[in-house]
């Protein structure tokens, strides 16, 4: 009974560091020291967990330039099993349809080194992602590949809860502007992540000792059964054809009266809110 | 959760023991290290920061003959900044500046003599050479804590989970705020103000192109500029200035105790350096990039803790390792860390790692420029913070003589000898200047 699950990984520039280029509108990304993606830690979490309750194999997935296995180095602290790197020059300049097609050849390449252990018929039972990256923000990775390797799809889930690995299912609740869902879906399965889930664990040092000299499988193009023609740059129809800063967000009502009384400000606040069809119990009338 | 519910190390080839544990991941850590991998010996080198570097905030000088001396050939790989080809002294007032420049072919020719480098960036690489090496690099670990049994030192104990770690020997590389060496009781003295500066430091991003003008540079050649007088609002301590690929690290470094004692905070003291006009030209239009501070260990000798003790040594800033003098840290960390490796490498052989095997690393840096560089300025700090006229009155009054001396106005030269000789002496009697020359020459030769 075990989950073999793969968590996909991206190292992004520290946006807390990166600044914009006020003439091409483009972030500047020289010298800017990277981390993992937010929001794949978060991912990476919750596969760790369900590791803990149930078992399995987890392995980090990641694209991109040689210094990328910096982040699949962490995620091997934390104690992943494999961390396989795709790094190829092919690669590079992927939108996300290219992203998700290498990916998804890697996760089929992954599976079918190992033996299905749910009913879901592939050798990898979920595939975890961050809801998105902080630097291409698109949020079309996860669902992306859920299409690519016809797996069921959650996205933005914020609470994993539980696998049925017997009827071979999932139950997870779901961020919603207004509130949230609760939804099954069946296994194999891609999750996106929110930031609700459980936030990284702290590593233990011999999980960290144990990783510093693991090796990271670097896999380039002919390890892959891939058409050249649909990677990278060449596989990416997406064309930017102007970058600009949104106009700032205009700022909530502010109700503020240093020198009335607060019931007054109170009030005030409620008159507010009814005129926008609020409705309101008062207390005590 | 446990992260411990995973069983790591399914390749068996994770020590439970290591022949040495390495605390700290700076020059002299990272010289341990990998002196010790590379040898064979099994090392874990533990780093707070989230990687070698990130915790570091020097953007400065490295010296060549000491670096290749434990990374032979470094300058072809390593993230260097510029080639070092003039070093500039100034004297500097509010308004004016005596400069001295010494520029050499030299210093461009192979070996070199000196890079300017981030050591973000530096460190970095280092850690990728010791990493290379062989040796288990683990980040983001505060060592916490030494194991000790009957009084020697056996592993470390780190806040993570599952935290210790157990070895032959610890080389203690933690830097310029020396717990564990007190833990160990071999620090000597506390790393009070008196024993310690503070250097503030921005960096400023300007094209290559106008670095290399502003500062008449060669493509790819860098200067180093140390500045001493009023700017440091007369507080014993010195400016600087180095050139990187397209930005300038520019910064003061002063005694904590005059700060203390003046009421004043170090980077009002920057502010006002960078609005001196021979200064503020070669920083024009440059856009800040970085603010940071740290401190420097600058006790020296008469501040050196006890270097070894049962199971562990102690090596870098940790050991108080810095030449105020002459600016030079990085590089005595860096022999120290390897002297200390080689130290374990020899008691290695005999099996021992008591006291008495591993004082041949206190022999060893007796023998090496470190203990005799630190020993012939084992005066200059208390020297330089009880002579607080070299950093106010000296540069101001060579300023003023300069100045007399180049302005051509109604009185003859005779004249103006005369008054300038005058102006000296009431400013310096003739008893303090020898005194001064005196105290110099007692605390620096």
């Amino acid at each position: 009974m075990s989950i073999n699950s793969v968590v996909c990984i991206k190292q992004v520039p520290d946006t807390s560091q990166v600044w914009i280029d006020p003439e091409t509108g483009s972030l500047v990304r020289k010298g800017i020291p990277s981390v993992a993606n937010p929001y794949d830690l978060y991912a990476l979490e919750t596969a760790l967990g369900i590791r803990d309750r149930f078992g399995g194999f987890i392995t980090a997935l990641s694209m991109g330039p040689p210094q990328a296995e910096e982040v699949l180095r962490k995620a091997l602290g934390y104690g992943v099993d494999r961390a396989v790197l795709l790094s190829d020059r092919a690669f590079a300049g992927a939108d996300t349809l290219a992203t998700t097609y290498a990916l998804a050849a890697a996760v089929k390449k992954i599976a079918a080194g190992r033996p299905s252990q749910t009913g879901g018929g592939s050798g990898v039972d979920i595939v975890f992602c961050g809801k998105q990256s902080i630097d291409g923000d698109t949020g079309q990775v996860g669902p992306g590949l859920a299409r690519r390797l016809g797996f069921s799809q959650l996205t933005y889930v914020c609470s994993l809860i539980e696998i049925d690995v017997k009827a071979g299912c999932v139950e997870a609740w779901r961020r919603r502007e207004d509130g949230r869902e609760l939804l099954r879906a069946q296994l194999p399965v891609a999750v996106t992540v929110t930031e609700q889930c459980s936030h990284i664990r702290y590593a233990s040092l011999p999980d960290l000792i144990a990783a510093a000299k693991k090796p990271v499988e670097v896999w380039s193009v002919p390890d892959l059964d891939v058409d050249r023609g649909r990677l990278g740059l060449k596989g990416s129809p997406t064309r930017v054809s102007r970058i600009f800063a949104p106009p700032a967000r205009k700022r909530g009502e502010t109700l503020s009266a240093p020198s009335k009384p607060v019931t007054e400000v109170v009030e005030n606040l409620f008159d507010r809110l009814s005129e926008r069809g609020l409705k309101i119990g008062r207390r005590g009338g | 959760m446990n992260a411990g519910q995973h069983k790591p190390g399914a390749n068996g080839t994770v020590p439970s023991r290591f022949d040495a544990i390495v605390v700290g991941g700076g020059p002299a850590g990272l010289a341990a290290t990998f002196t010790l991998a590379s040898a064979g010996a099994t090392v874990a080198c533990l780093e707070r920061g989230t990687w070698s570097g990130s915790k570091n905030m020097m953007g400065g000088v490295i010296y060549s003959h000491p670096t290749a001396n434990v990374f032979p050939g470094f300058w072809r790989e390593a993230p260097l900044e510029r080639l070092v080809t003039r070093r500039d002294m100034w004297f500097a007032t509010t308004d004016s500046a005596i400069k001295a420049s010494f520029e050499s072919a030299d210093f461009g020719q192979e070996p070199f003599n000196s890079f300017t480098v981030y050591r973000s960036r530096f460190d970095k690489w280092l850690a990728a050479q010791a990493a290379a090496a062989g040796a288990w690099m683990v980040t983001e670990t505060l060592v916490e804590d030494l194991l000790q049994e009957n009084g020697r030192v056996v592993g470390i104990r780190s806040g993570r989970p599952q935290g210790d770690l157990e070895a032959d020997v610890v080389i203690i590389a933690e830097g310029v705020n020396p717990f564990l060496t007190e833990k160990a009781g071999l620090a000597s003295c506390p790393p009070q103000a008196p024993n310690v500066a503070l250097a503030v430091k921005e960096v400023l991003a300007l094209p290559k192109e106008k670095i290399e003008d502003r500062f008449d540079l060669e493509p790819g050649a860098g200067a180093a500029i140390e500045i001493i007088g009023e700017i440091t609002g007369g507080l014993p301590g010195t400016g600087f200035i180095y050139t990187n690929q397209d930005t300038i690290s520019i910064g003061v470094g002063v005694l904590l105790d005059s700060l203390v004692d003046n009421v004043t905070e170090a980077y009002s003291i920057l502010d006002k350096f960078k609005q001196q006009p021979q200064l503020r030209r070669l920083i024009q239009g440059a856009s800040p990039r970085e603010y940071s501070a740290h401190l420097i260990p600058e006790g020296g000798y008469r501040c050196m803790p006890q270097l070894y003790g049962d199971g562990v040594l102690v090596a870098g800033d940790a050991a108080g390792m810095v030449n105020p003098i002459n600016s030079e840290g990085a590089n005595l960390a860096l022999l120290s860390g390897q002297m200390a490796a080689e130290t374990v490498l020899a008691c290695r052989r005999h099996g021992s790692f008591d006291r008495d095997a591993l004082s041949l690393y206190r022999q060893q840096l007796e023998k090496s420029l470190i203990i005799k560089d630190l020993k012939k300025y084992e005066n200059a700090t208390p020297f330089l913070a009880s002579h607080p006229q070299l950093f106010g009155l000296y540069p101001e009054l060579m300023a003023t003589i300069a100045r007399e001396f180049l302005t051509v106005d109604n009185l003859s030269k005779a004249d103006k000898e005369k008054l300038l000789l005058r102006l000296f002496r009431s400013q310096v009697p003739a008893r303090r200047l020898l005194k001064d020359l005196f105290d110099a020459w007692r605390s620096l030769t």
